[in-house]
């Protein structure tokens, strides 16, 4: 299989008066064609920082300040705007959280739909744009695409909103879109209905899925692989089921034993204790040191480096360098 | 077990003014909360589960006499206080207390947190100015905050730490009954197992009782005894949450229960997932019949025409739909 996407050592930096905040800190990953990885991670662990850096949608204050961002083999990172505008929207796309922000409220959803095949496609007439619209309405479960398409943002509801949006980013065939918490804003009876329709995009167009959430939940319905940020640093990388059923790093331990679950009685809840260092104040050792359980010395005093703990299964941990003995 | 809250028929409806077609002003109700009724038992966690807009946190306000009620009764102690004007209800204020969603919005970022939690105690005349002091410092050590954090301002703390303070000021009075109104929606799900257990915990050093309210049905499950699933205004079910997750009745549980995503890949992958068709349908004009008529897989005639009444089918497990209409039957011959 082709790798659509290679991702290697990326870091984003933003630059404010206090200092230099490392976003995103040396990630890497690769994403084949029509597979799906998550990156999840909590509020400020750099999870949407990295996509807008694949998106070249770096905020202003924010920069990339090393790696390769290799799609479809070639570099992206520093591609001139009007390059990068050629591949935004047409080869990648994305999904937001809050659907209502991102449409224009004073336009009309087949209006605001049809810009993008106007931008990407220009030799199209108005009624191959027209009928794609009605289409693409109609494959995201969309019932009466005609009016629909007529009608303004806020006469919809949020479920129907993010469905247009991702009809609205699967519009030019991209090869590579970005879900940006496509479920986070949506109840629950609402987001299984989204999740199914990313599924069967995935099985159809054979688009490879970036997913950012927190939810680990939703990613143990979807993902192939899964990548666990903490701190602008992923700490653990692997294929879905390992994650769930070998995870390596106290910090996806931690996260697992927080989370409440239906499908089990009196799992009794282990909160991570303390909360997420300032990213502000540069320290020398591993950056969940002082909320970690099974910290050592060493973890103090260096940053631990990427260690493999099985077939394509990365951990950044000082527990599995292969001098590493277990304490009894 | 003593009933500390009995809520019979609550009805809170909101006029909306729309304009006419061509002159004049329409009038239309919102039926935010319709004909709902529970009692809360001393001690317990009574969990509300719903979808957004199904009136839970309407409901919470209502009971908190935040709002007014259009209809029913809200008995407290024993004591009727749903027609008390707000002078009346002071007394009754110390006993009930509110933690709010967003700990960011709740907090006054003027006031640090020591004057935040000392407010609470205003009424208190009994206690001198040392003693609240005294009594602010044992409140912040109890929600695990620490001496320093009383002369600071909300914005020095992260989002846990708040919700922490939020509590700490809820407990200021000495209260026996609060409304979680999504405490934890806010924050990261690390954060929200601290909270949560700290809730867990001071409900039994103080013998709280809660009215949880939540959207995240599996954290409602862990914290609550008993859980009430709300849809479109009204109780659709009510049991313990054991029994719930073991056997839910109404449609729309069912729904709900296979619709939150479990983290593990396997099982999530086996899962046969029913998936409710369609949205929420306004509270403005709700379906006739069940409100859940026009999503429900199992819906008949009678759903579209007679609304269903909420009565207990098997002991303490309470289903409003007509499904089983024939079992409740059956009961009340023997």
């Amino acid at each position: 299989m082709n790798n659509i996407l290679e991702v290697k050592e990326l870091s984003t930096s933003f630059f404010t008066k206090f200092g230099e905040i490392k976003a995103v800190d040396k990630i890497s990953f690769t994403l084949e064609e029509g597979e799906v990885i998550a990156i999840v991670g909590e509020s400020g662990s750099g999870k949407s920082v990295a996509s807008m850096s694949i998106m070249g949608l770096v905020d202003t204050g924010g920069k990339i300040v090393n790696g390769q961002i290799l799609f479809n083999g070639k570099d992206v990172v520093g591609l001139k705007e009007k390059e990068m505008e050629k591949i935004r929207g047409s080869e990648i796309s994305m999904i937001f959280q809050d659907p209502m922000t991102c449409l224009n409220p004073v336009f009309t959803i087949g209006s605001q739909m049809e810009e993008s095949l106007k931008l990407h496609f220009k030799e199209m007439t108005k009624a191959q744009r027209h009928e794609k619209i009605i289409n693409m309405l109609d494959m995201v479960g969309i019932a009466n695409p005609e009016q629909r398409a007529k009608q303004y943002p806020h006469e919809l509801s949020g479920g129907m909103r993010q469905r247009v949006m991702i009809a609205m980013s699967l519009l030019c065939n991209p090869k590579l879109l970005i879900a940006d918490e496509p479920t986070t804003a949506l109840d629950v009876t609402i987001q299984a209905q989204i999740i199914d329709l990313m599924r069967n995009i995935k099985e159809e167009f054979n688009t490879a899925i970036i997913l950012i959430t927190h939810d680990l939940g939703v990613v143990a319905s979807i993902a192939d692989k899964v990548m666990v940020m903490y701190c602008g640093e992923v700490v653990e990388s692997a294929e879905v089921r390992k994650l769930y059923y070998e995870s390596k790093h106290p910090y996806t331990w931690g996260l697992l034993k927080a989370l409440p679950r239906l499908d089990m009685k009196d799992n009794e809840l282990q909160p991570i204790p303390g909360s997420t260092p300032d990213l502000l104040l540069e320290h020398e050792g591993c950056n969940f040191f002082e909320r970690c359980e099974y910290a050592m010395e060493c973890c103090r005093k260096a940053k631990p480096p990427v260690f493999e703990a099985g077939e394509a299964h990365k951990v950044k941990c000082w527990r599995y360098h292969p001098d590493f003995k277990e304490d009894i | 077990m003593n009933t500390i809250l009995s809520v019979k028929n609550l009805k809170k409806y909101f006029p909306i003014k729309r304009e006419g077609k061509f002159f004049g002003v329409k009038h239309d109700v919102l039926k935010a909360v319709d004909d709902v009724s529970f009692d809360i038992y001393e001690g317990e966690t009574l969990g509300l589960v719903g979808e957004s807009g199904c009136g839970k946190t309407t409901l919470g306000r209502t009971i908190m006499r935040l709002y007014d009620p259009t209809g029913g009764k809200i008995i407290f102690k024993g004591d009727d206080i749903t027609e008390l004007d707000q002078k009346q209800l002071h007394p009754y204020r110390k006993d009930m207390h509110m933690i709010f969603q967003d700990p960011y919005a709740s907090l006054n970022p003027r006031m640090t947190v020591s004057e935040i939690i000392m407010e609470s105690m205003i009424n208190d005349t009994a206690l001198s100015a040392s003693q609240r002091k005294e009594k602010v410092l044992e409140l912040l050590d109890l929600v695990g905050l620490n001496s320093d954090h009383a002369t600071r301002f909300p914005h020095e703390f992260s989002g846990g730490q708040r919700q922490r303070v939020g509590i700490a000021r809820s407990l200021a009075a000495n209260p026996k009954f609060i409304v979680c109104d999504e405490p934890i929606s806010a924050l990261d799900v690390s954060i929200q197992a601290q909270v949560v257990n700290l809730l867990k915990d001071l409900q039994k050093r103080l013998g709280l009782t809660y009215l949880f309210i939540a959207h995240d049905l599996s954290m409602v499950q862990y914290i609550s005894d008993r859980v009430g699933v709300m849809y479109l205004g009204r109780m659709v079910e009510l049991a313990s949450s054991e029994e719930l997750y073991k056997s839910p009745l109404h449609p729309y549980t069912t729904a709900l229960m296979s619709a939150v995503p479990v983290p593990d890949p396997d099982k999530e992958r086996q899962k046969r997932r029913i998936i409710v068709e369609g949205e929420v349908p306004s509270p403005i004009n709700p379906p006739s019949g069940c409100a859940f008529n026009t999503r429900c897989p199992r819906a008949t005639d009678k759903c579209r025409g007679v609304a269903p009444s909420f009565t207990e089918v098997t002991p303490n497990h309470f289903v409003a739909c007509h499904l089983f209409d024939n079992e409740k039957k059956e009961e009340k011959i023997q």
